[in-house]
């Protein structure tokens, strides 16, 4: 097969072409910081996960060791099953925490582990028993108002045409401490 | 005698509108037979592999200028404008982030399938168009050659291997213009710019689905220039006007490919 200069460049052509795909993978994608390393499976029941996605980071001190695999819902229980794949070269106390933050103010969340003081480790398939929820910012503002509301309220705070009596103080909408 | 004179305007137009109608499902239909005829008989290219690497010679060799320059410059201007609204929210680091999204995912399947429309396209059309009113492809029919496995074929495969080759480097060429901008000319973290690209740009789900893209603009800018070129009136005027079609076409359907296709790849 005699070779002619359009072999060259068609061969140069191609040649770039997958230097920039691999470019891509290794410096510009995750391929190497992700999936490489054996990793095992472990699930954490949440009554509420909030925003958590899958592939949001499980991080334990703040460094990823994993990510989370899938999300589910449990129709017995009620409960919000993730299921979490961590690198095998960090293994965990099996009364681990797992608790879900927010990164940053309107980051994404993730998981963060806390390690217990267990002799036992998580293995490939085992449940953490300790979760804590994600923070609702809704509930939190509810069970703000509420325990306003439940203090004795300021003298200066109650309107004087105010016709409540003081049984109403115990039984009044907690918003009435705002609107006034 | 007004009336009856605006009622046949009224007719001609009407029947106007109706047969350009009829006429665009006729070239959809005759486009669709073309492409079922190129791929049965495209096992040739494949046997003589010389022609399509020929042709993609043509087609992604001679590209590379046009799409290494506009590249450069579209992550140049990304970089630029991305910063610029970045930094009012004091997150100018995500930059990198933002151009390597902006173009893996959107801008170098899209620009490059564009670019490619234009600049091979049309080169495809103008070829097969002229080659159809000199009465070439009647004489390899006569010879008993199938224009359509010797002519028609490898330039197909040559325009879907070469249109991901294109947009990938359209992808990388435009991140070191990116990078360029934003790196030593406004003085972002250099650090911060490729970990932040990493953390966030996913193999799978950008890189990948980029790829996939592309392949789908290659095979469709590519047979609509061939389909151009084949069915052109073989006259001067005719060919001129099918390279024209060819650029609009393209582009019409890459960019309604491109909705659909994200619309599926977005989960």
């Amino acid at each position: 097969m005699d070779r002619t200069t359009i072999d060259l460049w068609v061969g140069i052509f191609v040649a770039l072409g997958v230097a920039a795909l691999l470019g891509l993978a290794m410096k510009v994608g995750n391929l190497t910081t992700s999936n490489i390393g054996e990793t095992y499976m472990v699930e954490a029941a949440f009554e509420n996960i909030g925003g958590l996605k899958p592939r949001a980071p499980v991080k334990s001190a703040g460094v990823v060791v994993g990510r989370v695999e899938g999300i589910r819902f449990d129709t017995v229980t009620y409960e919000a099953i993730v299921s979490l794949n961590v690198d095998k070269s960090y293994q965990f106390p099996a009364d681990t925490f797992a608790n879900i933050y927010t990164a940053g103010l309107l980051g994404e969340q993730y998981i963060g582990l806390e390690a217990g003081g267990d002799e036992e480790v998580l293995k490939n398939g085992d449940k953490i028993a300790h979760t804590q929820d994600a923070v609702v910012l809704e509930k939190m503002i509810s069970q703000f108002l509420y325990n306003k509301a439940s203090e004795p309220a300021p003298a200066t705070a109650v309107p004087a045409e105010s016709t409540k009596t003081e049984d109403d103080a115990l039984t009044e909408n907690p918003l009435d401490d705002l609107v006034n | 005698m007004i009336r009856s004179k605006i009622l046949i305007r009224l007719v001609r137009s009407l029947s106007k509108l109706g047969s350009d109608f009829i006429d665009k499902v006729w070239r959809l239909g005759a486009g669709a037979r073309l492409f079922g005829l190129m791929l049965i008989s495209s096992g040739e290219s494949f046997r003589r592999f010389r022609l399509v690497v020929r042709e993609v010679y043509f087609t992604g060799v001679m590209s590379l200028v046009i799409i290494s320059v506009s590249a450069f410059f579209v992550g140049m201007v990304l970089a630029l404008q991305g910063y610029n609204t970045l930094q009012k929210y004091g997150s100018s680091e995500a930059i990198g982030v933002l151009v390597a999204l902006a173009l893996v995912r959107e801008l170098g399947p899209v620009v490059t399938a564009l670019l490619f429309a234009g600049r091979a396209g049309t080169a495809i059309t103008a070829e097969i168009g002229l080659m159809k009113a000199t009465e070439q492809l009647a004489a390899m029919e006569m010879m008993a050659v199938s224009p359509i496995s010797r002519v028609i074929a490898p330039r197909f495969w040559a325009g879907v291997i070469a249109l991901p080759i294109l947009a990938a480097l359209f992808s990388m060429i435009g991140i070191l213009g990116g990078y360029l901008v934003a790196v030593p000319l406004i003085g972002v973290d250099s650090g911060a710019f490729w970990s932040q690209m990493q953390a966030n740009v996913d193999w799978q789900f950008d890189i990948v689905n980029g790829v996939i893209k592309s392949i789908v603009f290659g095979v469709a800018c590519t047979i609509i220039a061939l389909f151009e070129g084949y069915d052109a009136p073989p006259t001067a005027e005719g060919v001129s006007r099918a390279t024209t079609r060819t650029v609009v076409t393209s582009s019409l359907v890459v960019l309604a490919l491109d909705f659909v296709l994200t619309s599926f790849m977005i989960v």
